[in-house]
């Protein structure tokens, strides 16, 4: 550990209150120079809005925010940045069509423009090649792959003068190896004089990477603890106030095919060709995991299975006689197969409309609530109620709330709740678990566990090794869009691994 | 036969002008995440204030197109509270703004007894004996004063918009609000501007064709030009030059009209008159088959920026 020479950032009994939900309640956390500071927590504990308060994003309705000890008021973002503090959020700030330099002068304008550019450049290179970060300065960042466009925030950040740098769940959508990557940078940062403040909800982060560990549950603050020495499971505890422990439950009964892919071949939306001859098949009663490395084609075969996108040529088979190749989304939905996209905000909810009108839509297509004249709103607004109950959605404080206001973890239980509610013959899941805390990650492979169980073949598409070992019954490893290896349980990890990386 | 392509060809700037200028300022106004379908109305407003101007002064015309796109500037100072201030649906408050100023125009003219006055507009500046140089001179150097400063002002529009930290902004803020905002830049004031400036260009434009071009006024006299404006951006894909390409096109069509119709072609003037719609249709049509790869649209075009504390 670097030498603690004091305090940077001390947050003190933080309170902040939206429309009468309380999200901090006398929060507090303390920041040394030279530290990598975690905060751990579920989502909904707090983390991100304690933070946004720091980055000046949130005003606090009480509370003290003190600088190297002497007490300040932050009034906005920019406030922040000339107080040496800067956040990168987990939803990237970038304008696409500029370039990293044009995005970086948007919040640091020089002098003259194109001397500024010049000086800018020459600047961000500089810390650029400091951190070891290998990045394209000319093309717009929304060619710039999710890695780079993070690399991007960060030097924003670091190029602005931050000292106190807070990072909202960096390595949520990056690769293990990205990961790993940026973690070292984090590192390397604190060892030069920066506070690193990581919000995270991955315990080995915390643990390997970082200097002291603050654990939030419920909008306070549990305690701050020295890394150093704390198992996995004491941190466990600490976050959920109960050990929540997830154990592998083979599948007891496995029956015949529901899905069958022979030769499946589908392009990106620029038409590269991400699946090419990709074959296998998913049983019932069985959870078949496709593992790889991220970019692999796993999503355009989700996107290809759902129906989202057309698949170039192979047949599809659903249910071992109905060939659903060139079937509509709708179609696929009548023929029992229910999909989980990876982006459920985007590709699963509507954000502005409701929470019971988001369950809803399936079911009034289907002819559930209503025909296409009338819809029978009390009918409707009763099942989502029972399913909101049932799948345990939480943070649900009127069916008519907008379905945006919902945490990541509840917004994918609601989207599980409407796609289980047909008692679907195949499950298609994409990442269902990225993003979500250790509570609601178990509670969705819950889901899938027991709709397995009840017979259903489910199609689990994760980059996450640990959770494809842990959930699957049969795996298949994607790389470069084809089944190129097939492991059958018990796994050995190893040699999943080494399928993943030894093809490319 | 030469003369006759001379003659039209001459005639093409002055044509082209109003298309040139009104899809400029469109183009900054969108730029800025506005979208403005009130062009038509914006026109109208500087035609019907540019010809009241230089009948009450009894001259100045020069004057008088300042006053075109202050008049349209005043209005869109209504457009901006709609869309800007209280969030209203931006197409509908540019629809409403076509037909408010119809009616606004209509009435001001005719209670004033602007309605079908001609007068005498600007005319021609003859760059000395520049315009004496055969075919070439007629052509560009026997122009009106508004077609020389067209290209300069061009020149300024896409100079700020691509190489200075006034133009980065206005296109974060179209492209990316969020992060605009959170990079400290006033929404709300480059909006307001984008709005302010490009309808003044629209108006301008609009003066252009009453002190210009026809010297009189006569109710909805800009003749759906507004609209051809809207459809030269998508075709443009927000590139100024692009924009100024499209309005020569423009300019040359409608150049035409007048020359075939002295020439004694034995058209049918309503074929004529369809010509530029017909255009329009067409080089849309174009646009869309011809779109490559990524849409240069402002992402946040149409979308009114509300700053949300909590997602």
């Amino acid at each position: 550990m670097t030498d603690p020479s004091g305090t940077a950032l001390a947050l003190d009994a933080i309170t902040k209150t939206f429309d009468g939900f309380r999200a901090l309640d006398a929060a507090h956390v303390s920041v040394r120079r030279g530290e990598v500071h975690a905060l751990l927590g579920e989502n909904g504990a707090g983390k991100s809005s304690l933070m946004n308060v720091a980055a000046g994003l949130y005003a606090p309705d009480s509370g003290r925010i003190l600088l190297d000890g002497t007490e300040v008021t932050i009034d906005g973002p920019l406030d922040a940045r000339t107080h040496g503090i800067g956040m990168v959020h987990q939803h990237y700030k970038l304008v696409k069509p500029f370039n990293a330099i044009e995005n970086i002068l948007l919040s640091d304008p020089g002098e003259r423009y194109g001397a500024a550019i010049d000086a800018l450049t020459a600047r961000v290179r500089e810390v650029a090649d400091e951190l070891g970060f290998e990045l394209d300065v000319t093309k717009p960042v929304g060619t710039l792959s999710i890695a780079e466009q993070q690399r991007v925030e960060i030097l924003k950040v670091l190029v602005g003068g931050a000292w106190i740098l807070i990072l909202d769940e960096p390595t949520a959508v990056l690769t293990d190896a990205e990961g790993a990557r940026l973690l070292e940078t984090v590192r390397a940062l604190a060892k030069g004089g920066h506070s690193v403040v990581l919000v995270t909800h991955k315990l080995n982060e915390a643990i390997d990477y970082c200097d002291r560990i603050t654990v939030m549950r419920g909008g306070r603050t549990v305690d701050t603890v020295e890394a150093k020495g704390i198992s996995q499971s004491d941190l466990t505890t600490m976050i959920v106030g109960a050990d929540v422990h997830e154990q592998r439950a083979p599948s007891q009964s496995i029956g015949a095919p529901v899905l069958q892919v022979a030769g499946l071949r589908a392009a990106r939306g620029d038409g590269h060709i991400a699946v090419r001859d990709a074959n296998f098949e998913v049983r019932s009663g069985e959870i078949y995991g496709i593992a790889g490395v991220g970019g692999n084609g796993q999503t355009e075969l989700s996107d290809a299975l759902s129906g989202l996108t057309r698949s170039l040529a192979g047949i599809v088979t659903l249910g071992g006689t109905t060939d659903i190749t060139d079937a509509s989304a709708e179609e696929r939905r009548e023929n029992g197969l229910a999909a989980i996209p990876a982006d459920r905000h985007s590709k699963a909810l509507s954000g502005t409309l409701s929470v019971a009108d988001n369950f809803a839509v399936g079911g009034v297509l289907r002819g559930r609530f209503g025909s296409w004249l009338r819809v029978r709103r009390r009918e409707l607004e009763q099942a989502a109620g029972e399913a909101v109950e049932a799948f345990d959605v939480q943070g649900v404080r009127s069916l008519k709330q907008r379905a945006a206001l919902l945490s990541g973890g509840n917004a994918q239980k609601l989207v599980i709740a409407r796609e289980f509610s047909g008692s679907p013959r195949l499950i298609v899941a994409h990442s269902p678990a990225r993003g979500l805390d250790l509570r609601a990650s178990a509670a969705v492979h819950e889901r899938l566990r027991s709709a397995r169980d009840a017979g259903a073949g489910v199609l689990l598409i994760s980059e996450d090794l640990d959770e494809i070992l842990l959930l699957c019954d049969r795996i298949g490893v994607m790389t470069r869009g084809q089944i190129v290896a097939e492991f059958d349980a018990p796994f050995d990890r190893q040699s999943v691994g080494e399928a993943m990386i030894g093809h490319g | 036969m030469t003369d006759f392509l001379i003659n039209w060809i001459a005639n093409i700037p002055g044509f082209a002008v109003p298309f040139a200028l009104a899809a400029l300022g469109l183009i900054i106004t969108e730029k800025s995440g506005v979208l403005n379908l009130g062009a038509e109305g914006f026109m109208l407003m500087g035609a019907m204030a540019g010809a009241g101007a230089v009948i009450v002064m009894g001259g100045y015309p020069l004057l008088a197109l300042v006053i075109a796109a202050a008049a349209a500037a005043t209005l869109a100072l209504v457009f901006a509270t709609l869309t800007i201030g209280l969030r209203v649906n931006q197409v509908i408050s540019g629809l409403l703004m076509v037909f408010l100023a119809q009616g606004l125009t209509s009435l001001i003219a005719t209670q004033q007894g602007w309605t079908n006055k001609a007068f005498t507009g600007l005319g021609k500046l003859p760059l000395g004996p520049l315009k004496d140089i055969p075919v070439v001179g007629p052509i560009l150097f026997n122009q009106d004063l508004i077609v020389y400063l067209t290209v300069p002002i061009f020149f300024i529009a896409a100079y700020v918009l691509t190489r200075t930290h006034v133009g980065l902004r206005l296109r974060a803020v179209g492209e990316n609000p969020e992060a605009a905002d959170a990079a400290g830049v006033n929404i709300t004031l480059y909006r307001l501007a984008a709005v302010i400036i490009g309808a003044a260009l629209v108006g301008l434009a609009g003066g252009y064709l009453t002190v210009v071009v026809a010297k009189i006024w006569v109710d909805g006299m800009a003749g759906g030009r507004g609209w051809i404006a809207i459809a030269l951006v998508i075709f443009a894909r927000w590139h100024p030059w692009r924009a100024l390409a499209g309005a020569l096109l423009f300019g040359c069509v409608e150049a035409l009209i007048p020359r075939v119709a002295a020439a004694g072609i034995g058209v049918p003037q309503y074929f004529m008159l369809m010509l530029p719609y017909a255009v329009t249709l067409g080089v849309m049509v174009w646009t869309s088959l011809a779109r490559s790869g990524a849409s240069s649209e402002p992402s946040a075009l149409g979308q009114p920026y509300v700053r949300e504390e909590r997602h």
